[in-house]
């Protein structure tokens, strides 16, 4: 790593974050050498000799599938390094000491609350267990029999009809606590981003711009 | 006296001396016992891989027939040890294969293992009977098919929290028919599996006490399993969903009926995958169980949980996410009177915590189980006077492990920091043995521990004390202290200078983010040949003139008989 990388700014590092520091996997503001409360990890093995250190040089061994699993575990870490002030929220490497094993177990239980306008309590539902919008509503609309569901999903190139009698549009909480429109961004990444799930009366969904051209029955 | 008898009465008498200390201790006696007991020895624990070398283990217990081996340091598991660190089991299992020793059982925690030793092992011991893997990685499901195919008395295969690569292969399948003496077969942190050779692996092994299924077994196949093995002691179930809309209450009458006839569970498991609405199938063996395991259940909540504690009352451990709330530990104080382990885990470790658990929830358990020895509790935060009560009701613990989400947060109520909490802990458990602290702690909290905590063994300090006086009262006067680890605390060289000999009576200090400097690692490290002092240079910091004045991000010294080791990549430096 050139030497000047220690005096960057950290606004400079987040865009060169986006390139080769990205996959660096760096933590923390840039420029401290010492101990800082970000933590660090970087996957660059440099080899400098220094004097009066015995040095070892490394033997290859095998690496596993470990290997790609501690990196993406790091770079959730990474996310929210780079891109939070330090004061507030900053995650701190290792802390609190849950084995990542079991921070990866759960955190595949991807449980979030549904909350339906009108019904007396909420459901949760685990989104790893659907594969498409299409099987999420179904399952939605068999928990929430007496309510129907309206869904327009492009499927690949396909126009889903709309369903008959939409009276509740799905929404979700995202990560960053804004109301979305289900259905908006690829599956993947929707369980990644989902915290909750609200079926909206569909007078109230003003503002939410249905998907589809608006030859579709709303009232927004 | 004891000379007078032939050495086949001496070794007589040391069977029944098992336990590792003991035998260390025998060991040491005279010349004579010495010689009986390395011949005699079938049990060896070795709790630093790097300790000693697999010739020396050969070459002084050539009986042995049970190894146990740990590999990196426990911080590892968080995340602060970088990848490649070390902790191979290779050399070992060659060198034991080499020699003539009968092995039987491997126990590695934290070790690195690749499928060609798990391929040497399944061909080098005939007798080879029992392999537990705790947090290990490495190796993939070829090197599993190995063991399953080659080990032809296999009783126990238990992998626990591993990352384990998994291949297309059925290594489940490569048991061979005539496989009949499992006892012990844990595979919970593998995701596929081969159902049909699962099923019928259990129907041809009545000896089965111990199954720990994972997420790919549904609930149908586990009401097979159960009907084959009716005589589980240890069941840890996989997924434990049943659609409620569909055609499958035939399915759950038969899980509810075959349950009835497990009488034998004493530990339960799993819940990978639940469903709410099945857990009444398990309600009939609740009042049996000792150990229940549900920390892995995100999907289990508030009144479930709830119903089904209050069925347990026999409980001596229980592991529970912290979505239990403090009104659960009530319930659990209520219910399970012989309780004596407690892990509370969060399930949101960087969320809100609005389901968390507070100081209340451990007070009340505290009153109503007297008997708790061993608490982890993971907490939004804690008072000096909650631990000052528990401190009160629990006098018996072992193993006293809190952790406050906020590391260094005070006493709400007062502000303060914890040292009195904690003070009254050490003061009150006079066997404790195991320390994790957190919460604001200033030096103080260190004075209590080295005045107290007679016993101590093992401490875990992250985000404490004030000065190096907090170290030295802890290495002055903890006199049984084995492991101590300390992150991000201003802990520097005039502390781990002022008595370098403590450390050969210790197997390992971990320092990460402290103030202790290249140049106090250096003097160490020459001061004490028998230590391998070893700084781990990740980051390249060190890479541009290191001066000695320059702090260490992480160090980690180990006593050793066998020097620096070979086979540290070139991030790991171990000074001399």
């Amino acid at each position: 790593m050139p030497p000047d990388t220690l005096s960057d700014s950290p606004e400079s590092d987040v865009t060169s974050a986006l390139t080769f520091k990205d996959t660096e996997l760096t933590l923390g503001i840039p420029g401290e050498p010492t101990r800082s409360p970000a933590g660090k990890f970087c996957t660059k093995r440099g080899f400098i000799e220094t004097v009066d250190l015995n040095l070892r040089t490394s033997t290859s061994k095998p690496r596993g599938k470990a290997h790609a699993d501690e990196v993406d575990d790091r770079s959730d870490d990474v996310v929210s390094g780079t891109c939070k002030t330090p004061a507030s929220k900053t995650q701190v490497v290792g802390w609190p000491p849950v084995r990542s094993y079991r921070k990866k177990a759960l955190e595949s239980c991807k449980y979030v609350k549904v909350a339906v306008d009108g019904a007396p309590y909420l459901r949760k539902v685990d989104l790893e267990t659907y594969n498409s919008y299409q099987e999420l509503l179904m399952a939605l609309e068999k928990m929430f029999t007496c309510f129907k569901i309206r869904g327009n999903y492009l499927d690949e190139s396909k126009v889903i009809d709309p369903m008959k009698e939409m009276e509740y549009v799905p929404t979700y909480e995202d990560k960053d606590g804004d109301w979305m429109l289900v259905g908006d961004v690829p599956w993947k990444m929707f369980i990644e981003s989902c915290k909750r799930i609200r079926l909206m009366k569909s007078s109230e969904a003003v503002g939410l711009a249905p998907r589809t051209p608006p030859r579709c029955t709303t009232t927004t | 006296m004891m000379n007078y008898f032939p050495d086949e009465v001496l070794e007589h008498v040391f069977d029944f001396v098992t336990s590792h200390r003991d035998r260390n201790a025998v060991s040491l006696v005279c010349k004579l016992w010495y010689r009986v007991e390395r011949y005699s020895r079938q049990r060896v624990f070795i709790g630093n891989c790097y300790a000693i070398s697999p010739e020396r283990l050969i070459a002084r217990f050539p009986g042995v027939k049970s190894l146990t081996l740990k590999g990196k340091p426990h911080f590892a598991d968080f995340n602060l040890v970088p990848q490649d660190w070390g902790g191979y089991v290779q050399p070992w299992i060659e060198a034991l294969a080499r020699s003539r020793i009968g092995l039987e059982e491997l126990r590695l925690k934290r070790m690195v293992v690749s499928d060609e030793s798990l391929d040497v092992l399944s061909r080098s011991f005939t007798n080879f009977k029992s392999l537990v893997l705790v947090s290990c990685e490495g190796f993939t499901t070829d090197g599993l098919a190995a063991i399953a195919a080659n080990c032809r008395f296999l009783r126990e295969l238990d992998l626990q929290e591993n990352e384990i690569e998994e291949k297309k292969n059925h290594w489940l399948g490569c048991f061979p028919d005539s496989c009949t003496s499992l006892v012990s077969l844990n595979f919970a942190c593998l995701k596929e599996i081969n159902l049909a050779a699962l099923e019928r692996l259990v129907a041809r092994n009545p000896n089965l006490k111990s199954l720990k299924l994972n997420r790919a077994v549904p609930l149908e196949a586990l009401q097979r399993i159960l009907m084959r093995a009716p005589q589980l002691v240890d069941l840890g179930t996989g997924s434990f969903v049943l659609d409620r809309d569909s055609d499958d209450s035939e399915t759950y009458r038969k899980l509810r009926t075959t349950i009835l006839k497990c009488r034998s569970i004493r530990n339960l498991s799993g819940f990978l995958e639940v469903a709410p609405h099945c857990l009444p199938a398990i309600y009939p063996i609740c009042v049996n169980l000792t150990y229940l395991n549900l920390s892995y259940a995100a999907g289990i909540h508030g009144s479930e949980l709830i119903k089904l504690i209050r069925l347990c009352g026999k409980l001596q451990r229980l592991w529970i996410l912290d979505c239990i709330g403090d009104k659960g530990l009530e319930i659990v104080a209520s219910t399970c009177k012989d309780l004596q382990e407690l892990r509370v885990f969060p399930s949101d470790p960087f969320g809100a915590g609005h389901d968390a658990v507070t100081e209340t929830g451990l007070v009340a358990i505290s009153s109503g189980c007297p008997k708790l020895n061993s608490l982890l509790y993971f907490c939004q935060q804690m008072t000096n006077a909650a631990l000052i009560a528990v401190a009160k009701n629990c006098p018996n613990f072992i193993r006293f492990r809190l952790c406050i989400l906020d590391p260094t947060k005070p006493d709400p109520v007062t502000m303060q920091p914890l040292d009195e909490g904690f003070g009254a802990i050490v003061q009150s458990s006079k066997r404790l043995r195991r320390l994790s602290l957190s919460g604001l702690l200033t030096d103080r909290v260190f004075l209590y521990i080295g005045m107290y905590a007679e016993q101590l063994e093992m401490l875990s300090i992250a985000f404490a004390g004030e000065s190096d006086k907090g170290m030295l009262y802890v290495l002055n006067g903890c006199k049984k202290l084995r492991k101590l680890e300390i992150r991000d605390s201003p802990f520097g060289d005039m502390a781990l200078l002022r008595d370098v000999g403590k450390y050969e009576t210790m197997r390992s200090l971990w320092m990460s983010s402290c103030d202790v400097t290249l140049g106090g690692c250096k003097t160490l490290a020459k001061k004490m040949p028998r230590l391998n002092v070893e700084i781990i240079n990740e980051n390249d910091q060190m890479e541009f003139a290191p001066e000695d004045s320059q702090k260490v991000e992480k160090m980690y010294l180990y006593r050793t008989l066998v020097g620096p080791r070979k086979d540290a990549p070139e991030f790991v430096w171990t000074l001399v």
